[in-house]
C-alpha cells in the first residue's frame, strides 16, 4: 500500500478538486514554484489562470479572493505563515464571512484559506509561531485541523466545496505524519465531525492537531494503568459536540490538550461547555501554551512552552483520583 | 460604448437622480421617526451614481460602501426592495441581514457594500478578475471615498488590478471629507496620482455634472470591456448633508455654511433638471413621488424578521451555532 505524506495529501485534494470543479483555483505567494510543497506540479497542470502566483499583498488578496467566489470562483489561498491572519484578520472576518448575512442568504463566499505552515517551527522567532485558529473559532469562522494524511484530504476537499469561508491550518508538527493507504480510498471528511482515534472507558482526551499524535502515545504508555479514549474534533468550528458528549458521557472526565495559548483558547471553550452540558465525575483541565506565548529563536525555550506529553500524563492521572 | 445611442438620455439621468435624492429624503424622514437607526446619506453626490452607473450594463457589477443607497438604485436595485432593507424587513433586498450599511443586491448586480473603508475596491478587483475568467466582456466598479484612498488594502488592489489588467473601474468620490477630516489635511499626494503610482490611466471630473461623469465613465468602461485593464476616476462631488444622520442630533462642525451654500448652487439636480424640458420633469417628479409613495408604505407594511433566529444566514449551508446563554 502507497505511504501518503501529510503535505502530498493537501496536494492531493487540491490537485482532485481543482481537476473535478474548473471554479476552484489556487493563489498566493511562490506558489508557482511550490514552495510549501502543497502547489507541488499543480502549475504545469492547470496553468497560470488556476494557479496564480501573487505579490506580497495579503490585504488586497484576500479580499481579492471574496471578489472572485462572490463571482462564482471556489478559491485557495494559501498563506505562508500563520501571522499573516492576522493581517487578514478583517478581510476573513468582517468581509468574507459577513456577506452571506448581509445579503440574507443570497450571496456565498466560498473561499478556502490554508495555513500550510500552522504553528511551531524550532527557533522560527517571534512572529512566525502562532496558532491563531481560536480567534477565528471566536468570530464563528469555520475552521479544521488536521492531524492525519486522510483527514488533511478529506477536510481539505470538504473546506474547498463547503460554500463558506473555511481556515484550514495544517500544523507544521504534524507534517512528517505517513499512513499507508491506497489514493483511491481517500475520500471527502465531512466538517463537524469528530473522530475517536482510541476508544476508552475512563477519561475521554480531546486532542487538536498533531497533538492527536502525543495524545495517543500516552494512551498507549499509560495502557495498564487507565483506560484513555482519543478524541481528535478535526473541525474546530462547527465543534462536533454531540461527539465530544457521547464519550465524556461514557468516560465522565476531560482532558484537553491544545496548542493555543491558554485564555480564550480553544481549550477554555471546551472545558467550560464540558463543565455546563456535560457529566462530569471530576473537574476537567487543560493543557495548552501558556497566556501570552510568544515563541522565539530558541528551541529550547519553545519547547518548554509547548504542551507535552509529561504534562498529558499528569493531567490524566490527576483526573483519576 | 453603452447607453442609448436614440436619445442623450437626459431624462433617465434627471430622473436617477430625483429618484435618489428624494429616496433619500424620505429615508431620513424615517429615521428621524425612529423608524430606520442611521443611513450615511448621499444627497449632493447624485450626479456620481447616475452618471457611473448610466455607463454600465445591468450585467456589469458593482461594489459600493457605506454611502451606499444612490449606487444601488442607479444600478437599477428595487426602491421598495431597498427602503424595505433600510426598515430591516423581510422583504429587503437582504432579508433586513444588510440594513443601510451593507445593502447588497444580486438582481441589479450590487454585489455588496462593505464598511471597511476602501476594501471595497479590492474585492471589485477579484470580481474583475473573475468575471474576465469568465470570458465575456463584464466589468465591476468599485466606489469609495476620498478618505478610502489611504487604505493599503485600496492601494493593494490598484496594484494586483493593474498588474493583471484587471477590467475594473474604480471610481473616488471625492466629497472633501472623511468625516470631519479634510482631504487636504488627509491626502499627502493626490488621488489620480496614487493610480498614476501604479500605472493606472486616471482623470479628475466634475462630479456634480451626471453627463461629464457619464462620459468619462463611458470611457472607463470601454478600456476595461475591451482588455485595456482598470482605470481611476476622481468625481469631484459634495454631500449636503452630514457624514452620517447621528450629525442631525451632535450639529459637529467641520465645515462653513458659505461653503455648503457654495455647493448647493452646482445641485446635480438642478444641473440635470434644466437639460430637461419643464413638462418631462414634472411627469417624472410625479413618477418618482408615486413610486416612493409605494415603496415606504410597502416597506413599512412588510414582516420584520424572527428575532429567535438572528443569525439564520450567517452560514451558506445554514448552520445554526450555538446560543448565547446555556441553561442547566
Ligand atoms: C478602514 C476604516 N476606517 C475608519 C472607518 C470609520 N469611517 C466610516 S466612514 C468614514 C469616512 C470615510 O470617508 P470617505 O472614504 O471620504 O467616504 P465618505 O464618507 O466621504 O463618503 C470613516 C472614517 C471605517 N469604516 N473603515
Amino acid at each position: 500500500m502507497p505511504r501518503l505524506h501529510y503535505l502530498k495529501a493537501m496536494n492531493l485534494a487540491l490537485r482532485d478538486e481543482m481537476a473535478r470543479d474548473p471554479a476552484v483555483f489556487l493563489m498566493g505567494e511562490d506558489i508557482n514554484l511550490a514552495l510549501t510543497n502543497v502547489a507541488t506540479g499543480l502549475l504545469s497542470r492547470f496553468g497560470p489562470d488556476r494557479v496564480v502566483e501573487t505579490p506580497l499583498s495579503e490585504q488586497g488578496f484576500t479580499n481579492f479572493a471574496t471578489g472572485a467566489a462572490l463571482t462564482g470562483r471556489r478559491p485557495v489561498v494559501e498563506y505562508q505563515i500563520p501571522f499573516l491572519l492576522m493581517l487578514v484578520l478583517e478581510q476573513i472576518v468582517n468581509q468574507a464571512s459577513r456577506f452571506s448575512l448581509m445579503s440574507g442568504g443570497r450571496f456565498r463566499v466560498p473561499v478556502t484559506y490554508l495555513l500550510p505552515a500552522a504553528g511551531w517551527k524550532p527557533g522560527w522567532g517571534a512572529q512566525h509561531s502562532d496558532q491563531p485558529y481560536p480567534l477565528f473559532v471566536h468570530m464563528g469562522v469555520k475552521a479544521v485541523l488536521p492531524a492525519t494524511p486522510t483527514d488533511a484530504y478529506g477536510l481539505l476537499t470538504s473546506a474547498i466545496r463547503d460554500d463558506d469561508p473555511v481556515l484550514v491550518f495544517a500544523p507544521a508538527a504534524a507534517h512528517g505524519v505517513q499512513e499507508d493507504v491506497a489514493f483511491a480510498d481517500l475520500v471527502p471528511v465531512p466538517l463537524g465531525v469528530g473522530r475517536v482515534h482510541r476508544a476508552g472507558d475512563d477519561v475521554t482526551v480531546v486532542a487538536v492537531g498533531h497533538l492527536v499524535h502525543d495524545a495517543l502515545a500516552v494512551a498507549e504508555d499509560l495502557a495498564d494503568e487507565v483506560s484513555v479514549e482519543v478524541f481528535d474534533p478535526r473541525t474546530l468550528h462547527p465543534f462536533d459536540w454531540p461527539g465530544l458528549a457521547a464519550s465524556v458521557e461514557r468516560t465522565g472526565r476531560l482532558v484537553v490538550l491544545d496548542d493555543s495559548n491558554r485564555a480564550c483558547g480553544m481549550a477554555a471553550e471546551i472545558v467550560a461547555t464540558a463543565a455546563e452540558e456535560m457529566r462530569l465525575v471530576a473537574p476537567p483541565r487543560r493543557i495548552t501554551r501558556p497566556d501570552g506565548a510568544v515563541l522565539g529563536g530558541v528551541p529550547a525555550l519553545d519547547l518548554a512552552m509547548q504542551p507535552n506529553r509529561e504534562q498529558l500524563a499528569a493531567a490524566i492521572r490527576r483526573v483519576m483520583k | 460604448m453603452e447607453g442609448n445611442p436614440t436619445e442623450d438620455g437626459h431624462a433617465q439621468l434627471y430622473r436617477t437622480i430625483r429618484l435618489i435624492r428624494r429616496f433619500e429624503e424620505h429615508a431620513i424622514d424615517l429615521v428621524r421617526s425612529g423608524d430606520i437607526p442611521g443611513i450615511h446619506p448621499c444627497i449632493g453626490q447624485e450626479a456620481a451614481a447616475a452618471g457611473v452607473c448610466a455607463a454600465l450594463r445591468k450585467d456589469d457589477v458593482v461594489l459600493s460602501n457605506h454611502r451606499g443607497h444612490g449606487h444601488l438604485l442607479a444600478k437599477g436595485c428595487d426602491p421598495g426592495r431597498l427602503m424595505a432593507e433600510l426598515l430591516g424587513r423581510v422583504t429587503g433586498i437582504g432579508r433586513g441581514g444588510g440594513g443601510s450599511l451593507h445593502p447588497a443586491d444580486l438582481d441589479s448586480g450590487v454585489y455588496g457594500a462593505t464598511a471597511t473603508v476602501g476594501h471595497g475596491a479590492a474585492i471589485a478587483t477579484g470580481v474583475g478578475w473573475a468575471l474576465a475568467k469568465e470570458g465575456g466582456d463584464r466589468v465591476a466598479v468599485a466606489f469609495f471615498g476620498d478618505g478610502a484612498v489611504n487604505q493599503g488594502a485600496l492601494l493593494e488592489s490598484f496594484n494586483l488590478a493593474s498588474l493583471w489588467r484587471v477590467p475594473v473601474v474604480l471610481v473616488c468620490e471625492n466629497n472633501l471629507y472623511a468625516t470631519t477630516l479634510a482631504a487636504g489635511e488627509g491626502n499627502a499626494g493626490s488621488v489620480i496620482g496614487r493610480a498614476e503610482g501604479f500605472g493606472i490611466p486616471a482623470s479628475t471630473v466634475d462630479g456634480q455634472d451626471p453627463v461629464l461623469v457619464r462620459e468619462a465613465a463611458r470611457q472607463a468602461v470601454h478600456r476595461a470591456r475591451t482588455g485595456g485593464g482598470p482605470s481611476v476616476l476622481e468625481l469631484l462631488t459634495y454631500r449636503y448633508e452630514g457624514h452620517h444622520t447621528f450629525e442631525l442630533k451632535t450639529r459637529l462642525r467641520y465645515r462653513d455654511k458659505a461653503e455648503v451654500e457654495r455647493w448647493r448652487e452646482r445641485d446635480p439636480l438642478r444641473i440635470q433638471g434644466e437639460r430637461v424640458r419643464a413638462e418631462d420633469r414634472e411627469l417624472i417628479d410625479a413618477e418618482v413621488e408615486a413610486t416612493l409613495e409605494e415603496a415606504v408604505r410597502s416597506a413599512l407594511d412588510s414582516p420584520a424578521p424572527d428575532p429567535t433566529d438572528p443569525l439564520r444566514y450567517l452560514y451558506a449551508d445554514g448552520l445554526r451555532t450555538r446560543g448565547g446563554v446555556s441553561y442547566a
